[in-house]
């Protein structure tokens, strides 16, 4: 059903409706697109071992490291892609991050 | 203000008085002087431009595409294979409707390796959705290149402005130049589309479009290309009505009751002109078209010019290896199918790898034109050389 809205949403839009230069401003379609789907791998977070020192955050390339109250609390796994640039990130000493193999 | 400048240098001084916001650069012969003047007028804090140097071409236009996304004016210069490496940024630069200016010094393509002059590389990135500027001497590319941000800014269209490498890149020539002031009112401020460090406003930039969205972005670009000589047109005027100098999309030389013509880019005009006045002399009527800009087409200026020559040679500085000649033989001959008067079209490709042309061998051209121009056009040799062995 979702499909087809969005073939729908597409169809009804012409080369001279679009934004100059391949750029999409509304971003509600990005959002409810998904990317995490494309895992192989997925990063386990131990909040226990934590220290919040933030370098996931800081080097996760898609933004998918939640925070809350200054706190990480998690990995957003909707648009996570299973990089491990947060594993590699997180002090060899605190190893609060440990990537997995992505089940389905 | 009159100056001695190669073609090089000119270009160069025309990018200081432009200051762009960022260069990012790779040396290649023969246009690295380009950016290692500019260089030094960054060093000499003479402009506010943010010099990014680079690892290679890829990544020099990797960089001028993320800094005119982010609202940046951004220029950078190239050759040959520094071109060809960049191939697949020209394309993603254009489809980001990112004005992104390059200096383009023309030097053929490996292999064999060569490192002077033809027109294989800017003419091998065609369909890359570039306007190009082809220009006859520094003086010319001095004045196309501040024209050049104007037309990129105003259609959000990439162009390149390409010299002759060693020909006029190294050779020193007066130019008359404009004063920094003039220059920065005429190109004014880059008013970006977007800018990608908006955060107020976030954007995806080039997402991933599928079978459903792609082909109408295509098309949106191409009606950019379509636009696109309407507004060299009327840069141009604005820079002739501001500076009295003037810059054609075609110029005509001796043509206006000529019957044998030849059509070229870049330096060869100056000698093809030569050519021409020395057959005027003797009493033939021949005439010369120095093509200026090669994307997008001029098609209607084309058909205008061309309507009463019987017989037109196409100079080629490049073998477009297709067994049907170059890519400027086939297109100009292509403009004139659906006209009822139109001239015999011949190629003649020369000066591949900077072999030199002289006004000589263009006067036999036009003297072989003659001798074929009542001849069955089915029945002529199309694909000639000159200068070969």
């Amino acid at each position: 059903m979702a499909d087809k809205e969005n073939k729908k949403e597409c169809a009804i839009v012409s080369w001279q409706e679009l934004q100059c230069g391949a750029l999409v401003k509304d971003l509600k379609r990005i959002k409810e697109n998904k990317t995490g789907a494309w895992r192989s791998m997925r990063p386990v977070f131990y909040k226990e071992k934590c220290i919040n020192c933030y370098r996931c955050w800081m080097f996760c390339p898609d933004s998918a490291i939640k925070i809350e109250n200054d706190k990480v609390v998690g990995i957003d796994y909707d648009y996570c892609k299973g990089c491990g640039i947060c594993a590699q990130e997180c002090p060899k000493k605190v190893q609060a991050i440990v990537m997995v193999k992505e089940e389905k | 203000m009159i100056l001695a400048k190669t073609g090089n240098e000119a270009l160069a001084f025309a990018m200081k008085q432009i200051n762009p916001d960022v260069v990012a650069a790779y040396p290649i012969t023969p246009s690295t002087e380009i950016v290692q003047i500019f260089s030094s007028y960054v060093a000499d804090g003479l402009v506010d431009t943010e010099f990014v140097a680079v690892e290679s071409e890829h990544s020099a236009m990797s960089a001028c595409i993320a800094a005119a996304a982010s609202g940046a004016r951004a220029m950078t210069a190239t050759s040959s294979q520094g071109l060809a490496l960049m191939h697949e940024m020209l394309f993603i630069a254009s489809g980001l409707r990112l004005p992104i200016v390059l200096c383009v010094v023309n030097r053929s393509l490996s292999s064999p390796l060569n490192i002077h002059c033809d027109h294989t590389d800017s003419l091998a990135s065609r369909d890359s959705g570039w306007i190009q500027i082809f220009c006859e001497d520094a003086q010319e590319a001095y004045d196309s290149l501040i024209c050049a941000v104007k037309i990129a800014e105003s259609i959000f269209l990439p162009v390149m402005v390409t010299i002759d490498g060693f020909i006029i890149s190294h050779c020193l020539q007066k130019i008359d130049v404009l004063s920094d002031e003039e220059v920065r009112s005429f190109v004014g401020e880059y008013k970006p589309n977007y800018n990608l460090l908006d955060v107020d406003n976030p954007i995806t930039l080039g997402p991933a479009c599928l079978p459903d969205s792609f082909f109408e972005h295509k098309r949106a670009q191409a009606e950019g290309m379509y636009q696109a000589l309407a507004v060299i047109e009327k840069v141009f005027k604005e820079y002739e009505k501001r500076f009295a100098r003037q810059l054609s999309i075609l110029e005509e030389y001796q043509t206006a009751d000529a019957e044998v013509g030849i059509l070229c880019m870049g330096s060869t005009a100056g000698t093809a002109k030569v050519a021409v006045d020395n057959l005027r002399k003797k009493g033939h009527k021949v005439g010369l078209f120095k093509l200026r800009i090669f994307r997008p087409i001029a098609v209607k200026y084309l058909q205008r010019a061309l309507k009463n020559i019987k017989i037109l040679g196409i100079l080629e500085r490049m073998e477009g290896l297709s067994a049907f000649g170059g890519p400027l033989f086939n297109e100009v001959r292509s403009v004139l199918y659906d006209e009822t008067k139109r001239p015999i079209v011949i190629s003649y490709v020369y000066g591949l790898g900077g072999r030199e042309i002289t006004p000589e061998e263009i006067e036999e051209v036009f003297l072989e034109l003659i001798s074929l121009k009542n001849k069955r056009r089915k029945k002529i040799e199309k694909f000639r050389y000159i200068n070969v062995r």
